[in-house]
């Protein structure tokens, strides 16, 4: 198990550098860097004092390796834009994504979970149905649109929640509904058909004509083996929520790293970009690791082979 | 029991979020809350190109002189008098009542040093422009200096009265630009009391803020400025009551926030100008646009009055000449080209294109006002390959001479003169598409006499050829709108600098 994890760990490093050198051309040769600092309103002087103090006229090459040298000694540099520590930055803005994230998959798993429990019990029911309509609802509406419907409801006409920023827990109320939500469908729609599949086999057949009690066939034999596929999931759409929540945290002024990234893709700041691929490349080890012990523990045969 | 605890707690949970009251803004908290849509890199006016960059400045410091937006006079600030000794060399009596928000007292040295600060080139301090015209500063007097320039330089005091502000010696000496981003310490009307990078600044009125200054004393107690990048949860913000203020709003916005009759809106005029760009003396190699019948011709088939109508919409206007007119040296005065189809396709036809032609069109903004214009040109027989670039991607392929023909703006950094655009484009510089000898020696006379005479006579004939060759075709001025509280008094100007120590609770 030990060996298996640490062949992964390798892998995804390896794949963690691939992007960040693929992500440094692209951002390099999608235009000047230099340009794209000083802004629109920059004298040609400016631009040049840019090129020259940050060396974008040295060779791409020799620019990505120098960035990874310091890289791998824990120097992520210093943000072209806001000249402080990528590292410094990095760390600032990430608790706000880290808890609109752990919020956000904490309510689709409390949404999708019992619903697609629910939903398997009782096939093609009123119930089913509805997790049906949620589900296609979650898949089908844009989150910015969500995220503007539930600021006019709540925040603009009843006045219960604040339209945006971060600074108490009841600003991530809406961002949590709406990323959560976004995420939701396909734990749910996983869990009814896993759920399925394990209700029909013959084990659960021996235990429920054993006269085990239906609440103890269902969490203890039959879910435990039909979250599986579910965690495995669960750990994608976490990660996903951290590097991909660009969208509500604009629209809700959250000021986290998926906003950082957006703004620091735009507007060049390539230290910037190159220390959040990383950082969101390390998150994606993590958590698939992590998921994977968690099956692990979750089904012996796992741990077995 | 558990089962109860729950409940209790979610009722909790409830009750608290059913209490929550926002911080609404209005006259009674004194309190002016704002929002503005990016992340400023710094809040040093010297290391910080951004427009609200330049909106937080004029709260925090002071120039040495101020030009009043409604005469366009140059009036003296920090300083109390000022003197051409010759049109190299300007003297500046200092005021003596004038203390920074951290208590040190202003006087010769702090501006000697933030100018010669400024002109080192090492210290990097930008936008270049802004201070790279004057070799150094001498002290003659506690409260006299001299400012020696490089060379003529006429626009001096249109600088020294907006972008030059004058530091804290001793405390930027310890500080430094980054201490000055995260604590900044100026003399102007409005202390900043918290700095949260790129996120929140919150302000104060500089009680002790001194009573000779042209700009007044600011009224309203706290100013907190927030960035929201989203227009649409800026105007929820509006509407709910976090913010008061807001601008750049989009016109059908702007529209459905004055219907609803709880707030004003305000459109103004800005400095900046939409262009057509032509490759009059062929660096992009031979095309149509070195032809003058054929750059005429598209003068003539652009709907320049029904686009400002339609899309740009406020109080923009239409302009006839490579400025803004209220910048020094613009004159309207010159050769105007109608919408007239007809007259372009006979043009057309002189040139030898009586079937049209095809050409790349390159944009990076108002894809809506460029494509409005190639309709206008398709109409005429000019069919375009048009390509929408970023800014950077723009701006590298026009100044590489990659463009024979593109659309674009230019604000002219707020500067009231037309040294920042004409002479930008026109004096042989990378986005000079013309190199007309006879534009570019005006243009230098221009901008390098003190005489304002030869200065007005020199740009009117530079501007004149412009708009006879249509080296470039002006297109119109752009406008913001502004949204805002009811209980606000706020007025906007055209240099696009939103003046909060002027504004007022009703």
């Amino acid at each position: 198990m030990i060996a298996y994890a640490f062949k992964r760990s390798i892998l995804a490093i390896l794949v963690a550098l691939t992007v960040s050198m693929i992500s440094f051309s692209l951002l390099y040769i999608s235009s000047d860097p230099a340009i794209a600092m000083a802004g629109e309103t920059a004298s040609d002087a400016d631009i040049e004092a840019i090129r020259q103090l940050y060396g974008f006229d040295r060779p791409i090459v020799v620019q990505y390796l120098d960035w990874l040298k310091k890289a791998i000694s824990g120097d992520l540099g210093k943000s072209y834009y806001f000249r402080t520590d990528v590292s410094h930055l990095i760390a600032e803005r990430l608790p706000t994504t880290m808890t609109l994230g752990l919020c956000a998959i904490i309510f689709a798993i409390g949404l999708a979970v019992p619903l697609g429990v629910a939903s398997a019990i009782r096939p093609n029911s009123i119930i089913d149905r509805v997790a049906l309509f949620l589900s296609v609802m979650g898949q089908a509406l844009p989150s910015f649109w969500f995220a503007l419907i539930l600021i006019v409801l709540f925040s603009v006409n009843l006045r219960w929640l604040p339209v945006s920023g971060s600074d108490t827990w009841l600003h991530f109320v809406m961002p949590t509904i709406v990323l959560g939500y976004y995420a939701a469908p396909a734990i749910m729609r996983l869990t009814r058909t896993g759920m399925l599949e394990v209700l029909s086999t013959d084990y659960i057949r021996t235990a429920r004509a054993k006269g085990l009690r239906p609440p103890v066939v269902l969490f203890k034999h039959a879910l435990r083996n039909a979250i599986i596929p579910v965690v495995s999931l669960a750990a994608v759409q976490f990660g996903f929520m951290l590097g991909g929540s660009i969208v509500v945290e604009t629209i809700f002024a959250l000021h986290g790293a998926g906003f950082l990234a957006w703004e620091s893709i735009t507007r060049n700041d390539l230290p910037t970009v190159q220390g959040l691929i990383l950082a969101f490349s390390l998150f994606y080890i993590i958590l698939t690791l992590i998921a994977d012990l968690i099956n692990a523990w979750l089904d012996p045969r796992i741990r077995i082979s | 029991m558990k089962n109860k605890n729950f409940v209790l707690s979610l009722i909790g949970a409830l009750a608290a979020t059913m209490m929550y009251s926002p911080a609404y803004a209005d006259k009674s908290s004194d309190t002016l809350n704002i929002a503005i849509d990016r992340e400023l890199e710094s809040i040093d006016n010297y290391y910080n190109t951004a427009r609200e960059g330049i909106v937080i400045s004029r709260m925090i410091w002071d120039g040495l002189l101020y030009r009043d937006p409604a005469t366009n006079e140059y009036i003296p600030n920090l300083a109390t008098s000022y003197e051409w000794i010759d049109s190299k060399t300007l003297q500046f009596d200092l005021r003596s009542d004038v203390n920074f928000h951290n208590g040190e007292k202003f006087d010769a040295d702090d501006v000697v040093f933030t100018m010669n600060y400024l002109a080192d080139p090492a210290n990097g301090a930008k936008p270049a422009r802004n201070v790279n015209w004057w070799s150094n500063a001498e002290k003659l007097g506690d409260y006299k200096v001299q400012l020696n320039l490089k060379t003529e330089f006429p626009a001096a005091l249109e600088f020294l009265s907006g972008p030059v502000v004058m530091y804290p010696n001793e405390y930027y000496g310890e500080v430094g630009p980054e201490g000055m981003a995260l604590n900044p310490v100026g003399t102007g009307p409005y202390m900043v009391t918290s700095v949260e990078p790129g996120k929140r600044y919150k302000f104060s009125k500089y009680a002790g803020y001194h009573s000779g200054s042209p700009k007044g004393s600011a009224s309203i107690g706290k100013i907190v400025i927030r960035t929201i990048a989203e227009s649409n949860t800026q105007l929820a913000e509006l509407f709910s009551g976090g913010i008061d203020w807001i601008w750049k709003v989009k016109p059908d916005q702007a529209q459905r926030v004055e219907a609803q009759g709880n707030f004003t809106v305000k459109n103004s005029s800005t400095m900046r100008i939409g262009y057509l760009n032509f490759d009059a003396s062929g660096r992009h190699g031979e095309n149509p646009m070195n032809d003058v019948r054929v750059r005429k011709a598209i003068a003539h088939s652009i709907n320049r009055e029904g686009i400002v109508e339609a899309l740009v919409q406020g109080e923009s206007i239409v302009v006839n000449s490579l400025c803004f007119p209220t910048q020094f040296g613009c004159t309207q005065d010159v050769a105007k080209y109608d919408y007239n189809p007809e007259k372009a396709k006979e043009l057309l036809a002189e040139a030898g294109y009586p079937n049209g032609f095809e050409t790349p069109f390159l944009a990076y903004r108002n894809r809506d006002y460029a494509e409005a214009m190639i309709n206008n040109l398709n109409a005429v027989g000019i069919t375009v390959k048009f390509t929408y670039l970023k800014y950077a991607a723009f701006r590298d392929k026009v100044q590489d001479g990659g463009s024979p023909f593109n659309f674009g703006t230019w604000g002219s950094y707020s500067i009231n003169d037309v040294s920042a655009i004409t002479s930008h484009f026109q004096r042989g510089g990378k986005d000079d598409y013309s190199r007309d000898s006879e534009v570019m020696e005006n243009l230098k006379t221009g901008d390098t006499s003190v005489d304002l005479a030869v200065r007005k006579d020199a740009y009117k004939k530079a501007l004149s050829r412009i708009a006879e060759e249509v080296f470039m075709f002006p297109l119109w001025s752009y406008n913001t709108n502004y949204a805002f509280s009811k209980d606000l008094n706020f007025n906007p100007t055209p240099d696009e600098i939103p003046r909060f120590f002027t504004a007022t609770w009703k």
